[in-house]
């Protein structure tokens, strides 16, 4: 059995904030060369969750790298399985791989797919691509440690046009059926899904009240904002005895200008001059190399 | 050979088409307009094109519910969601239902390559075939694509239409007609066969120039309808000699395994199925892929050479 540190808070850790603001700012930087390197990929989504994982893995989640399979690591599964540079920067930020295996995202051979593997990637809970997959499987992570009287806790990050998929809502009403209060779901609301806006498709909203009046707890965040996130994750579950349900508000392509809240960057993969445009965009933004 | 072309391209050419001439066609998507190559279609006909959101099971059953009403909806999206996700509405809402559908899978087989084994579609063929009732067509080229959207509209049943993103040249002669349950035979052999699909045909037909060099003379088949299978072609092969079968695809349950079913109640002769191994596949592009799978000209040709001098 591991143990690990308890969780700092913000009262705790001076400067905290700012640590996981350079950490999101890194996760930004590295998702952005292994898109362009691959010549594929998904900045948008990448960019739009990359203040979520920073909080997460640097606040937040009770995982520790060097026994990356520890029964008793809370879970984090990450169901925008598109957004992998993100999630494979993140994790190697964190020290579950080497920094330099990103330099292989997508190439021949390379552990790192274009969609995460977990019996490749140390760290990856879920094989997801196929959006939703990862809040089902987080429901039976989550049933399992009930079960076990465990105390570890399980997160799952959904896309908000990946709620269009109807499993998400088996699951959404399992969990409050099973009384999941160890479970948090994440959901990066950028309004954008691949060919235009959540609401001009199939909308979401009324999306808060939906969650609730399917039994679920939920906290409406700017998901940008590190220590709101982390104000919201500290305080889990947000109803007693209910799964959480954290509406991330967030901006696809987040902290590029010209890559900020357009659709067709769901998938575009840029130039040479974009990525050094945008480079020098995230120096300014949260730290330096 | 020709200049290589995105099939999707002709396959949207012929949708607008048949749209124009008929009222009743409808394009149905699931967030995949872009993918699907239906933004045109979109521009022309915005009533026509109905977009479910991320939701393939809930695209089917809406498809099947059109068609109850007398629409032909094309329901398009990528092979790999479209067929394994919504697998059972595929079966009952649209086969045993009977319901006049036209499943477009987009970017089947390989050619996600770099996305990885969730994105690959090299399990649709052997879903799909296994089904009552369904017609199964995968077109080769350009034209064959476009000849096989209107074959699917004209005709009164499901069809699944499994499309790829590859560019591939034109394989078929000028003059080339494409008919529902027909094999076509692209070149006369004598020693051997290689019964090819889709992004598969344009190989096997080089592997067989590579294969005079070797003094076998090789025959080739395009087999772009897997079901109903043309049984008469096959047992045709099989009377001049062994097979090759090459799909990208699982050699599980797909065209290899259609072929051989054709064979051993026939006229058994040796085969070689090549495709993918029963794996999931690593890391790579769709290219990479293909040659890691010996899916190319040298790889068709060895397998060809070596099961003609077994035998
Ligand atoms: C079942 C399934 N259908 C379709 C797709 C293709 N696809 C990949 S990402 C995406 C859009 C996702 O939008 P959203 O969930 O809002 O993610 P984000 O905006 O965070 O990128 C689509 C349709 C898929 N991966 N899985
Ligand atoms: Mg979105």
């Amino acid at each position: 059995m591991h143990t690990y540190p308890t969780p700092s808070t913000p009262q705790e850790t001076a400067g905290w904030a700012a640590e996981v603001g350079r950490r999101a700012a890194s996760i930004r930087r590295a998702s952005l060369r292994m898109v362009h390197a691959a010549r594929l990929g998904h900045p948008g989504g990448d960019l739009s969750c990359a203040d979520i994982l920073a909080t997460l893995y640097f606040h937040v989640l009770r995982v520790d790298p060097a026994s990356p399979y520890d029964p008793s690591r809370d879970r984090f599964i990450m169901s925008k399985g598109h957004a992998s540079a993100a999630l494979f920067a993140t994790l190697a930020e964190a020290g579950f791989f080497p920094l330099n295996d990103l330099d292989t995202y997508m190439q021949p051979l390379s552990l790192l797919n274009g969609h995460p593997d977990r019996n490749k990637v140390p760290g990856v809970e879920a094989n997801t691509g196929p959006l939703g997959h990862g809040l089902p499987i987080a429901v039976g992570a989550a049933l399992a440690a009930k079960m076990d009287g465990a105390t570890w806790r399980t997160f799952v990050l959904t896309g908000d046009g990946e709620l269009q998929e109807g499993s998400n809502w088996e699951a959404i009403m399992a969990a409050s059926q099973f009384g999941l209060d160890n479970l948090t779901a994440v959901v990066d609301r950028n309004r954008l899904q691949q060919g235009d806006a959540t609401e001009h498709t199939i909308a979401l909203e009324p999306l808060a009240d939906r969650w609730r009046a399917f039994g679920w707890g939920v906290v409406e965040v700017d998901g940008h904002d590190v220590s709101a996130l982390a104000a919201a994750f500290d305080a889990l579950p947000a109803v007693q005895g209910r799964p959480t349900c954290v509406i991330a508000r967030t901006f696809k392509g987040r902290g590029i200008s010209f890559i900020e809240d357009r659709v067709e960057w769901h998938h575009r993969v840029p130039t040479d001059a974009e990525l050094a445009a945008a480079l020098r965009e995230l120096t300014g933004d949260g730290g330096e190399e | 050979m020709s200049t290589k072309a995105d099939c999707r391209i002709a396959f949207a050419e012929a949708l607008i088409a048949l749209a124009e001439a008929d009222r009743r066609v409808v394009a149905v998507a699931s967030d995949s307009v872009g993918s699907s190559n239906l933004k045109e279609f979109k521009r022309r006909f915005p009533e026509r094109l109905v977009n479910v959101g991320i939701a393939e099971q809930n695209l089917v059953g809406v498809s099947a519910g059109l068609a109850s009403a007398g629409k032909i909806p094309f329901a398009c999206a990528a092979s790999c969601f479209l067929t394994a996700r919504a697998l059972e509405q595929v079966k009952v809402d649209l086969a045993y239902s009977r319901h006049n559908v036209k499943l477009c899978g987009m970017s089947s087989g390989l050619a996600y390559g770099e996305l990885g084994p969730t994105h690959h579609s090299i399990e649709d063929l052997a879903w799909m075939r296994v089904i009552a009732n369904m017609t199964v067509v995968v077109p080769a080229d350009p034209v064959e694509t476009a000849q096989a959207v209107r074959a699917a509209a004209a005709m009164d049943g499901p069809v699944f239409l499994r499309l790829s993103r590859l560019p591939v040249p034109d394989v078929h002669p000028a003059g080339y007609a494409f008919q529902v349950g027909r094999a076509a035979l692209l070149r006369q052999g004598l020693d051997v066969t290689l019964v090819a699909a889709g992004v598969t045909v344009a190989p096997a037909l080089e592997a067989a120039g590579l294969l005079d060099a070797d003094g076998i003379s090789a025959a080739v088949l395009n087999l772009s309808t897997i079901r109903p299978i043309d049984r008469e072609s096959i047992v045709a092969a099989a009377s001049r000699g062994p097979i090759v079968t090459v799909e990208e695809h699982t050699v599980y349950g797909g065209l290899g395994s259609a072929v051989a079913e054709a064979v051993v109640t026939s006229r058994p002769v040796r085969m070689r199925m090549l495709g993918v191994p029963g794996v999931f596949a690593p890391t790579g592009s769709a290219e990479f892929l293909l040659a890691h799978f010996g899916l190319t000209p040298e790889g068709i040709r060895g397998a060809a050479r070596s099961l003609v001098r077994e035998s």
